[in-house]
């Protein structure tokens, strides 16, 4: 039988949105629907000495105008995931803040009314007297004397003081270092922009107590889980969550949004099922941003180019309040990735996670994993210049090699975990002969001569490297609760697998699709174990109703942990059809096998019973053997032993116009190992999506507050994320290093492109500056940024 | 002051009293429930609503209702009547979509591309999109789907 894991199969769930039949959360209408307008602070950092709401609630067409004050009963937003064994000084956002802001964007005042329209209006109806208090935006600034105040419980602006590795080891390594390198680096403030804004729409019933609660979510389970247990302190079984077609995601839909809870209470309070969507507006200032470190790097290096030591000191802006795990992006995401692909004897990081008068910034795709790689590939960018050793070759002396796997990073940085497996030196090998590296090298050389003698005066050519690894399929809950890592739970997945009469298989998970092709993907897994068509599967998910409990959809979890369960379900109904099909067959169960979707004994396959046949035999229960339950049904619950490292090389070629410093890429080629691959066309879009996205960091994204803390990229037309013209085809292959952390060798690809390509673009750029004395740039590499560095010297 | 309009959408004639200051885009999913059309920006940026009146491809959020008086609408719903335009074919035989938040619009912008250009090149793609933004694909296989589209268009 032909194989169904490994083939490009065209995506189940794609039917209903090429269409426009898919129903995201404002397409729901539900009978005597009102809408909110939520009423957000001008101001970055305010008192708020009164709201005087009588002049929006006399407009025609409103139901209620609301503030803070009536919602004292409903428990600020929890942070369930603070930095481990750290003293974390919490604060977090209410539904509607009744005095005191921190952030422009923060929700102070809310109006719900028959239509949009009418509620937009009376929010210009509504009157706040503010307070305006002194703003401090900088996340280093914050914690120097003198800087404004935020919270009375965060001396100095700090959330937390959190380190990893060995720092006397690192000061002995600088000691006897041949060569030493300190860079100051930012990783720039990024607006996530999942093309469909949040939105929320909620029903409550007042004679059950039952709430119905629609929201653009990643993480549906955990969403009731906060809602009723710390939020409203309602039992979890009076809501139920549905995550309806999400339109993207990239982290910022994993947390509990203030609006969600404002909706329910709303529900509640008006009688009337209530539906809020963003706008983009909104949703560039209220909804979180990723990213945001200011980091000074030290290496201590050979002369060969080995390095001998990394010190890292981060400040991490986490905003004016905390998002729901905000300090656990910079510390356990980053901190313990920071020996990358790498090597490295010794390694110390402190990080400081500050608030400032500032958006929410919590994950965004690859959430601390990018920053950390950024450091890492910046680190041996500038060992190479400072050395004279080829990019290329630093990286390769300094590459853990394949016989060091399973391999622990210096000084328990990854704190008890290893690296699963790797095989650095073949990716990074493929991909510079796909490059053409050497060629380049010398049409560089070339172009860098002067005209007289054939240069190509005008044009700056260069190539940046990027070997990556990073953390994916973040589980293993006895890790990442405890011991100290911070994460109040499990981080285990879920599946049900039902095989139905009529031989249709429905699977249940706990995963959340927003895009990821979980529907398909889940499927071929099915197909491929029972021997059934993929069209006759159904994967179901995001709704708290008929699914088992799971974390949700982020940390490139999905098919390393969710599938995982999937596929250990299916092992135990094909162990139960198994045992039934022998008892159909007349035959001893030693005697019989389960392959490819039949049942028959050893050497008869020809008297076969299909998985159809059985599952018939299982619901109807005329003929089971003694002590059988009817039915082909199982609920796996898997909680990995250990996360999956994928990695890999991207090559990327830059041309820079001289004149205005304009940046093109010219070429850009990836090589990526993610283990075993279920759906490669699949795979692959993820990882086109991921690289576009990272170079968006790298040459267009950043988000800017100025001094007072106002937001000044705050629509499309000032955050520019990338458009169709802005890369050419990416050349791409893969080599294949299964995974030996689960049964399907997968290590995981959601986020992989976004984490390595960043770098890339950054080295090539300056490397195509070099020769003007040019070491470092800080991202985004406008064409201004990139014109004021090549005439500094 | 309300006004009237007739507009014709996916070949059916509705009149409706509007607000003037109604965006086509809410009229179409608000008042008539064709949901498929989608709004992603506040500021004309990112084309997910983008439809076609009188076959040109146009930015549902950036026209008023009342401007549309008397013109002919086609939105993701009506692009084919049951079958699945080439386009929309295209795009699930190249995965040219993930979360398909931006889709609609999409393919409404690639199909107006390829009318006013049969045999675009990768170049001519890429500009030629470039009004219509997406976050998951980087493009690359939406791209392929445009090309895989016009060689089935010929």
């Amino acid at each position: 039988m032909a194989k169904v894991i490994g083939q490009s199969i065209k995506r189940k769930e794609d039917p209903r949105l090429i269409t426009g039949e898919a129903k995201f959360l404002d397409d729901i209408q539900l009978p005597g629907m009102a809408y909110v307008a939520i009423l957000r602070s001008p101001y970055a950092h305010a008192k708020i000495n009164g709201i005087d709401t009588s002049r929006a609630a006399a407009l025609p067409g409103v139901i209620g105008v609301y503030t803070g004050k009536d919602f004292m009963d409903v428990n600020p937003m929890p942070c369930a995931w603070q930095a481990g064994g750290v003293k974390n000084n919490v604060n977090t956002p209410r539904v509607l803040e009744p005095e005191h802001v921190t952030w422009t964007g923060a929700g102070v005042a809310c109006v719900v009314a028959e239509d949009r329209y009418t509620a937009e209006d009376a929010l210009a109806l509504i009157e706040v007297d503010w307070e305006p208090l002194d703003v401090v935006v900088d996340a280093k600034k914050a914690t120097e004397a003198g800087a404004p105040q935020i919270h009375e419980n965060a001396p100095n602006n700090v959330v937390m003081e959190w380190e990893c590795g060995d720092a006397a080891a690192v000061d002995a390594a600088f000691k006897n270092a041949e060569v030493t390198i300190k860079q100051p680096l930012i990783n720039q403030r990024l607006i996530p922009t999942p093309m469909e804004t949040r939105g929320c729409a909620a029903m409550y019933l007042p004679h059950t107590g039952e709430y119905t609660v629609w929201m653009t979510s990643q993480a549906p389970h955990v969403m009731r889980l906060l809602m009723t247990a710390f939020v409203f302190g309602i039992p979890e079984t009076k809501m139920r969550v549905i995550s309806p077609q999400v339109g993207g995601g990239f982290g910022a839909k994993i947390f509990l949004y203030p609006e969600y809870c404002l909706m329910a209470a709303l529900a509640k309070k008006t009688g009337r099922p209530v539906k809020w969507q963003e706008t983009r507006s909104e949703n560039y200032r209220a909804t979180t941003h990723g990213r945001d470190h200011i980091t000074e790097l030290e290496v201590a290096a050979k002369k060969d180019g080995t390095v001998t030591g990394l010190r890292v000191h981060t400040y991490a802006n986490l905003g004016g309040v905390l998002s729901s795990i905000a300090p656990g992006i910079p510390t356990t995401l980053y901190g313990r990735l920071l020996s990358g692909a790498y090597h490295i004897p010794h390694i110390y990081c402190k990080v400081w996670g500050v608030y400032t008068n500032t958006a929410m910034v919590d994950a965004y795709r690859g959430a601390g994993r990018p920053e950390a790689t950024y450091v890492a590939e910046r680190a041996m960018d500038l060992v190479a210049q400072a050395t004279g050793v080829d990019p290329a070759e630093v990286r390769r002396v300094n590459f853990i090699q394949p016989s060091e796997f399973p391999y622990a990073p210096a000084d328990n940085i990854l704190a008890g975990l290893k690296y699963d497996s790797g095989n650095y030196e073949p990716a990074l090998d493929r991909a510079l002969e796909m490059a053409g590296y050497a060629d380049f090298r010398k049409q560089q050389a070339e172009a860098r001569k002067p005209p007289a003698a054939g240069g190509k005066q005008g044009k700056l050519l260069g190539v940046g490297l990027s070997s990556y690894i990073e953390i994916c399929g973040v589980a293993p809950s006895a890790w990442i609760g405890l011991p100290g890592q911070g994460w109040g739970a499990g981080l285990w997945e879920s599946a049900n697998v039902r095989v139905h009469l009529t031989g249709k298989v429905v699977v249940t998970t706990g995963s959340q699709n927003h895009g990821q092709g979980h529907e398909t993907t889940n499927a071929q897994v099915v197909a491929e174990e029972l021997g059934v068509s993929v069209d006759d599967v159904i994967v179901q998910h995001s709704d708290t109703l008929g699914t088992p409990f799971g974390y949700g959809s982020y940390g490139s979890r999905s098919a390393a942990v969710g599938t995982v369960a999937v596929y250990n379900s299916l092992q135990r109904i094909k162990e139960k059809a198994r045992k039934l099909g022998a008892h159909l067959l007349e035959a001893a169960e030693e005697d019989v096998v389960f392959e490819d979707g039949k049942v028959f004994v050893k050497g008869s396959p020809d008297k076969a019973k299909t998985i159809g046949d059985i599952a018939a035999q299982a619901a109807l229960g005329y003929s089971l053997p003694r002590g059988m339950e009817p039915f082909l049904d199982d609920t796996a619950y898997y909680d990995p032993p250990n996360c999956t490292f994928p990695f890999g090389t991207h090559v990327c070629f830059v041309e820079v116009d001289a004149e205005t410093g304009a940046v093109q890429v010219l070429r850009y080629v990836a090589v990526d190992d993610v283990g075993n691959v279920i759906n490669p066309m699949i795979v692959d879009g993820q990882l086109h999506g991921g690289i576009v996205q990272g170079v968006g960091q790298a040459l267009t994204e950043g988000a800017v507050y100025d001094e007072n803390g106002q937001l000044l990229t705050g629509t499309m037309t000032e955050y520019a994320i990338p458009k169709a013209s802005l890369m050419p085809k990416i050349e791409h292959e893969r080599t294949v290093t299964p995974s030996p952390v689960n049964p399907l060798g997968i290590k995981g690809a959601g986020e992989a492109g976004t984490i390595a390509s960043t770098p890339a673009v950054v080295n090539a750029v300056v490397d195509a500056l070099s020769h003007l004395g040019v070491k470092h740039l800080d991202m985004p590499l406008t064409p201004q940024r990139v014109w004021m560095a090549m005439h500094k010297n | 002051m309300k006004q009237t309009v007739t507009i014709t959408v996916n070949g059916v004639a509705h009149t409706r009293e509007v607000e003037p200051r109604m965006l086509l885009a809410h009229f179409l999913r608000d008042t008539l429930g064709l949901t498929g059309t989608n709004i992603g920006c506040d500021s004309s940026q990112c084309g997910a609503c983008a439809v076609h009146i009188d076959g040109t491809a146009v930015k549902s959020c950036t026209v008023l209702t009342v401007q549309a008086d008397g013109s002919s609408v086609t939105t993701i719903e009506g692009l084919a009547n049951g079958a699945l335009h080439p386009m929309q074919q295209a795009f699930w035989d190249k995965h040219g979509l993930q979360c398909g938040f931006c889709t609609p619009g999409m393919i409404m912008a690639s199909v107006d591309l390829l009318n006013r250009t049969p045999n675009p090149s990768e170049e001519d793609i890429r500009h030629g999109l470039d009004g219509n933004l997406c976050r998951c694909t980087g493009y690359q296989n939406i791209v392929a789907s445009v090309q895989a589209a016009a060689e089935a268009m010929k």
